[in-house]
């Protein structure tokens, strides 16, 4: 099983399936990462962590940990 | 007629707020929660209010600005809304608008930022998007006031006329089914208890709790409804949550790909990028941001602030020298004048001079937060703020601390939880506010002339120092726990909208004058009645004999292991507690020098050692009153206040105590000879550690204080 962790940067994806619970898992749905979506992992931050992905014609910054959460299939 | 502004974060929504109201606008709270709530009157329609509601992504009943927006929508129902929608990003935008439309409330959609969807080549079918929604929709440009006078007009007009009788249903197969079937079960239940039924159907559906709750169902009802969407779970091998978004999404989809022709990536997305690939590189991110930050300081209290300041300072003196001119030949009463003079004008003056000040680095931290860059500082702290428990979001916080902590304080109410927001809370007030430059200023000239520049720094330093070591401290003990979600748009850089910027510098401007008018005004006159007045009232000549001399007489020998027990330092503490800078003017009437003798006269009293131990103390020590009162609402009680204040008064002590002999020992003259100072020390250690195990017990009996959603919301349960 791939997550969306371990997409290298500049590559894309698919959302398979969100993973997690309760508010993390409700807002990440809500921001669009849905089944189906394409997403482009575009920069890691200077530290590490979090990470910038594109999606939707926008960026969005979530943390590695909660990015192992989510299920994708590259390309 | 009143209409609720509601749109995503980064939206433009606050550009549109200040369009539509201009100045008339006043600031409040919801009542109970501590969600800021802006309404204002409309220009050239004196009988049209609009309410500017938070920036939200959702109405899920997850974070306190969603619910806050739920209820009054559904219980005090607008009679209209305006939904603002970034067109350069729709896409997730109308995620919001899908879920506003199901409230049945008449309902136009502002299409903002069109200027730049046409300069990169994009078009959109408004017509095409009205037939779809059944909602008018208006393109405008709010940064420049394009579009938003027939927003108005169409606005006003959709209420008169009412919502559209036929909604657009957008929901299909297995998710439509099971929405209309919860629909039809609750309707008489919903109308009776005047909710949207359609709204109420779909977060039933969703597996919404305060709506389950709110709803009442019958036993029988509530199981049909779990049976309803269990059977769509299955059918669509996914569960509801997931089910409802990918339902809504699939929706916009298609809308985009009928109206939206946009070009693959617009011209301020590549600027966007170009911009980030600097900014929030691996290598350059941090020295950049610790540039700006060094330049906003410099620019803010050597530059451009200070300037100003001179410049007020010049001419309060020449209004204060004409006024003591004009009393003595008239001839007022010496006690008068010395009131007029040493106590309004001599306090008043010294905060007023302040203002630049304040009003420059407000500046620059709107155009931080207003450019976009602030999130990007979020993006690139949050490894290092998660190490002491918190998430990057709580670094925007801190940085306005710089400026003043009571905005500080208010503003983690962005925070999208509750243990974030109290540790953010509690470290806060350690970072240095600007509100302590005075002080700072009076001493460096007195003691560090040739090191002005490296003290003032390393006074920055140790405010954010024991801000790291004490969320250390509190994330290892009182808030254990994972930090919260950090999912978090990075918006696309912007020119800010300069009136935006002017507005949130004129409430700063605002807020800092009527503090220095009333708070301020009313401390000084306290004190100079304080310090002129002996017990029995008698006008006192040696104001060692005064009231107020007794009480700092009485507090002395706490602050004098800390080598400072002078009546007059610690006088000057407690009056500092009104605003921290009251401490130099209350020194400059205790000392009866005056502001320009201060710094001759502190000499006699401090050595450079206990001068350096007395800034470290009145940088940690509580803050300000209005501070308190910041603290006290958004903590949520008294209590909680009081122990935070004593835990940080505490703080300040052991600091300044280590100091103080630490650099005794280094520079070799005061040794560790009283027993009592460490008696003392002990005393303030254990009372630290008590009002921390204090706050951390009330925290276990009632975790999520009065918050609607206790016991279910999952944010408290660390």
């Amino acid at each position: 099983m791939t997550t969306l962790d371990q997409l290298k940067v500049g590559s894309t994806a698919t959302i398979l399936a969100v993973g997690g619970e309760g508010a993390l898992r409700r807002r990440l749905l809500d921001m669009g990462l849905t089944p189906r979506t394409k997403v482009l992992l575009r920069k890691v931050a200077p530290m590490g962590d979090p990470i910038e992905l594109y999606l939707r014609g926008y960026s969005l910054t979530i943390r590695k940990e909660d990015a192992a959460k989510i299920e994708i299939t590259e390309g | 007629m009143i209409f609720a502004l509601i749109g995503n974060q980064n939206s433009g929504k606050t550009t549109l707020f200040n369009q539509l109201t201009g100045a008339n606008q006043h600031v409040g709270n919801f009542p109970g929660v501590t969600v800021e709530k802006k309404e204002g009157t409309l220009r050239k329609h004196s009988d049209v209010n609009v309410i500017d509601l938070p920036g939200i992504y959702s109405l899920s009943p997850y974070t306190a600005e969603e619910v806050v927006t739920r209820d009054l929508l559904i219980n005090d129902r607008p009679d209209g809304i305006i939904n603002i929608v970034d067109a350069t990003n729709i896409e997730r935008n109308l995620y919001l608008t899908l879920q506003l439309l199901e409230l049945d409330i008449p309902m136009i959609l502002a299409l903002n930022m069109m200027d730049e969807v046409r300069a990169s080549g994009g078009t959109i079918d408004i017509e095409k998007l009205q037939t779809e929604l059944q909602i008018p929709v208006v393109p405008i440009t709010a940064s420049k006031n394009e579009g938003v006078d027939e927003l108005v007009e169409r606005a006003i007009q959709s209420v008169c006329e009412g919502p559209a009788e036929q909604r657009v249903d957008f929901c299909k197969g297995p998710v439509h089914k099971a929405i209309h079937s919860t629909a039809h079960l609750i309707e008489f239940q919903a109308r009776r208890l005047r909710i949207p039924v359609r709204f109420a159907a779909t977060k039933l559906v969703e597996g919404d709790r305060p709506i389950i709750d709110a709803l009442k169902l019958p036993e029988n009802d509530q199981h049909i409804v779990e049976h309803i969407a269990k059977e769509m779970e299955q059918e669509l091998a996914t569960d509801r949550e997931a089910a409802m978004a990918d339902m809504r999404y699939e929706f916009i989809e298609k809308l985009v790909a009928d109206c939206v022709v946009k070009p693959l990536e617009s011209k301020e997305r590549r600027r966007s990028n170009r911009l980030d690939s600097i900014l929030t590189h691996k290598y350059l991110a941090l020295p950049i941001f610790l540039g700006l930050m060094l330049a906003m300081f410099w620019l803010t209290f050597n530059f451009i602030g200070a300037w100003l300041s001179d410049g007020l300072t010049i001419l309060l003196d020449g209004l204060t020298a004409g006024v003591d001119q004009w009393l003595g030949a008239a001839g007022v009463s010496p006690w008068m004048h010395s009131l007029l003079i040493d106590g309004v004008f001599a306090g008043v003056g010294s905060v007023l001079s302040f203002l630049p000040t304040i009003v420059v680095l407000f500046f620059f931290l709107s155009l931080m937060e207003d450019s976009g860059y602030m999130a990007r500082v979020a993006f690139v702290m949050d490894k290092l703020l998660r190490k002491i428990g918190l998430s990057g979001r709580s670094f925007v916080p801190m940085l306005i601390g710089f400026g003043c902590s009571v905005p500080a304080i208010m503003a983690t109410r962005t925070l999208s939880s509750r243990r974030d927001q109290k540790m953010t809370i509690i470290l806060t007030p350690f970072i240095s506010c600007s509100a302590k430059l005075p002080i700072y200023a009076v001493f460096t000239a007195a003691f560090f002339t040739d090191h002005r520049p490296l003290v003032l720094f390393s006074l920055y330093a140790l405010g954010i120092l024991v801000a790291i070591l004490s969320g250390l401290l509190l994330s290892h003990t009182l808030f254990r726990g994972n930090p919260v979600p950090f999912v978090m748009e990075l918006p696309v850089y912007r020119l800010p909208a300069a009136k935006s910027v002017l507005l949130h510098m004129w409430e700063k401007a605002k807020d800092f004058l009527v503090k220095a008018f009333t708070v301020i005004f009313i401390a000084t006159l306290v004190i100079w009645v304080l310090s002129n007045l002996d017990i029995r009232f008698n006008l006192v000549t040696d104001q060692s004999t005064s009231m107020l001399a007794s009480v700092g007489k009485g507090l002395a020998p706490l602050f004098a292991p800390l080598g400072f027990g002078s009546w007059q330092a610690s006088t000057a503490l407690v009056t500092g507690l009104t605003a921290k800078e009251a401490v130099v003017s209350t020194m400059a009437v205790l000392f009866g020098s005056g502001e320009e003798g201060l710094a001759v006269t502190l000499s006699q009293y401090f050595s450079p050692l206990t001068a350096y131990a007395f800034l470290s103390f009145t940088l940690l020590y509580m803050p300000c009153v209005a501070a308190f009162a910041a603290t006290r609402r958004e903590m949520g009680s008294l209590w909680a206040a009081l122990l935070v204040m004593l835990y940080q008064t505490a703080t300040a002590w052991v600091v300044a105590f280590l100091i103080y002999h630490g650099g005794g020992w280094l520079l070799g003259v005061n040794g560790f000879s009283n027993p009592i100072d460490w008696i003392l020390l002990l005393l303030v250690v254990g009372a630290a550690a008590a009002a921390l195990a204090y706050l951390g017990r009330r925290r276990s009996s009632s975790p999520c204080g009065s918050c609607a959603q206790r016991g279910t919301c999952d944010l408290d349960k660390h």
